[in-house]
């Protein structure tokens, strides 16, 4: 069994169905890429899995079941998100969002220093003053300090200058050789998801459409779902 | 500008040498004033957590004050009066003892801010605001009707209570008790906001959703700071009440509750010192101009609308022009 498993899993916002038929899985120490085209239902995955939006269908975390937890539990099961759109506490400095968020583990301030040596120097900054780029290593810094089993990456890269996406790439690659942390990440940068990814799940109007490994991700696949 | 910090410790300073001033010049009225001014800093420093930092504006803290109040008052009049307080299933005597009055007053504030906080938390914004100033209105009028203990006249302690080592009725020393409990609050205070529970109740405030993304029971976070919040203000009560020798119905008044947040608006929404600089500038006011006038609310009026105006974060705020958190 996947360290997370979703079967047929449908969501809802209020009277509006937004997942109808969503399966995927991912296995400690894998990469799972989860793309789609825009409005397909990556985020609202997400949103489920933290039982953020009212759910139907089996979510399994480690075998527990998600769909009777609140957020504040799957996320203390090992479930690590950094959100679309960055999101960090804007009102703390950059290491005042760490300390918040941090829990026993691999994961200190020594360890996030090293991984985004950015962060270091603007240690004492408050983090709404941070540029873009900055926010969003703040924003996964801040999930590391979590220590979760599961990394959930939505967007990470999206609307970041090339040499900043270059330097969250080399992040998540550094996760991935060092510490075998398992990651599912949300993202349309095919070139460097083939590169890390062990696995994808695409999804289109609400339904897992493809899955299969990186190796198998053929150009007519991701021209028929992706449209790139 | 001045450096927060610098300001913070010129103002602690003013603090303690006001009164001691006043001592070598014989003028202990002054060192009264500045009494009242310390323990209404309790009581808002109290109340900043979870105003200033947990951003929820309670508007019912005077039920903690006023319970401190009464706290107080009953233990020391049952003691007075040699009447036990309870027989059955155990004896409880009063007590003039004010460490141990203090430590009653410490659990039964927190005892009903965790059941007002149970309810209240469940609401946020105005109905929040609504919730708490309703618990305060009904301890206020059960404390009117509650004849036992003087009901809305209030109940007189003739003799203030004791401290061990320490002349309790000597201004100065009094004073002394209540300043040492203001800088252990404000210690106590400035550790919890650099805390990581100080920090996620920040960050709560902030975002709700992001702070239960990260692993914080959201409610847990409030309630927690709301039954602290409730405990300083309660233990402020006792003081206050210990300082008139006379406790009453007004101590659960809602203008009381309102002026809590008064002094710390005034002082700096969120800042360590704000609610002390806000209770001090409010008492010298009330002392300066209400010799004057009856009216000298007009006057702190004025003050409030400029820096709600022109100065987001207070006093403070306008004379360090660094940012609070919470801004």
């Amino acid at each position: 069994m996947g360290l997370l498993s979703l079967s047929s899993v449908k969501a809802y916002y209020g009277e509006s169905q937004a997942l109808f038929d969503v399966n995927l899985e991912v296995n400690e120490g894998e990469i799972v890429a989860l793309m789609g085209r825009n409005g397909t239902g990556k985020s609202t995955t997400v949103k489920s899995i933290f039982q953020m939006i009212p759910t139907k269908g089996e979510l399994l975390f480690s075998g527990k079941n998600l769909s009777k937890l609140k957020s504040f539990q799957v996320s203390r099961l090992g479930a690590g998100l950094v959100p679309e759109g960055r999101r960090i506490f804007g009102q703390l400095s950059v290491k005042e969002n760490l300390i918040a968020t941090s829990r026993e583990g691999r994961w200190n301030l020594e360890e996030i220093n090293d991984l985004f040596p950015k962060l270091k120097e603007r240690s004492g900054q408050v983090a709404s003053s941070l540029s873009g780029g900055e926010q969003q290593m703040l924003a996964i810094a801040r999930a590391l300090m979590t220590n979760p089993r599961l990394l959930i990456l939505d967007e990470a890269t999206e609307g970041l200058a090339p040499i900043i996406r270059q330097e969250i790439w080399s992040a998540i690659k550094t996760l991935r050789n060092d510490t075998g942390l398992a990651i599912l990440i949300i993202d349309k940068s095919i070139r460097e998801l083939r590169q890390i990814c062990d696995r994808v799940v695409i999804l289109e109007k609400g339904r897992t459409v493809w899955r299969g490994n990186i190796d198998q991700l053929s150009n007519e696949v991701t021209q028929e779902f992706i449209g790139v | 500008m001045i450096k927060e910090s610098h300001l913070n410790i010129f103002v602690l300073g003013l603090l303690i040498f006001v009164p001691f001033f006043a001592y070598w010049n014989d003028q202990p009225f002054t060192i009264t004033l500045m009494t009242r001014a310390v323990i209404f800093a309790i009581a808002a420093v109290g109340l900043n957590l979870a105003l200033g930092i947990g951003g929820f504006i309670s508007f019912g803290h005077a039920a903690f004050f006023g319970l401190g109040g009464y706290v107080m008052g009953i233990l020391a009049w049952h003691s007075q009066n040699y009447v036990t307080l309870v027989e059955w299933p155990i004896l409880i005597e009063g007590t003039k003892s004010m460490p141990i009055i203090w430590i009653i007053t410490i659990a039964a504030s927190a005892f009903l801010a965790a059941i007002i906080g149970m309810i209240s938390l469940k609401t946020t914004g105005v109905y929040f605001i609504m919730i708490t100033l309703a618990f305060a209105q009904m301890m206020y009028y059960f404390s009117t009707s509650w004849s036992a203990y003087g009901g809305e006249d209030g109940l007189s302690i003739y003799v203030r209570n004791n401290f061990p080592g320490l002349n309790t009725l000597d201004p100065i020393q009094f004073f002394s008790i209540c300043c040492v409990i203001l800088l252990i609050v404000l210690f106590f205070m400035g550790r919890l906001i650099k805390s990581p529970f100080g920090l996620a109740l920040n960050a709560s405030r902030q975002s709700r959703q992001r702070i239960e993304a990260v692993g914080f029971d959201f409610h847990k976070l409030q309630l927690t700071a709301f039954i602290l919040s409730g405990a300083i203000t309660g233990l402020s009560g006792a003081l206050f009440a210990d300082l008139n020798r006379f406790v009453s119905p007004s101590m659960f008044s809602w203008q009381l509750s309102g002026e809590f947040i008064v002094f710390i608006i005034i002082g700096g929404v969120g800042r360590l010192f704000g609610p002390v600089i806000g209770a001090l500038i409010f008492v010298w006011l009330e002392h300066l101009i209400g010799g004057i006038s009856d009216y000298w609310h007009i006057f702190l009026g004025f003050i409030l609308l400029a820096i709600v105006l022109f100065g987001k974060g207070g006093i403070i705020g306008l004379l360090s022009r660094e940012d609070a958190q919470h801004e």
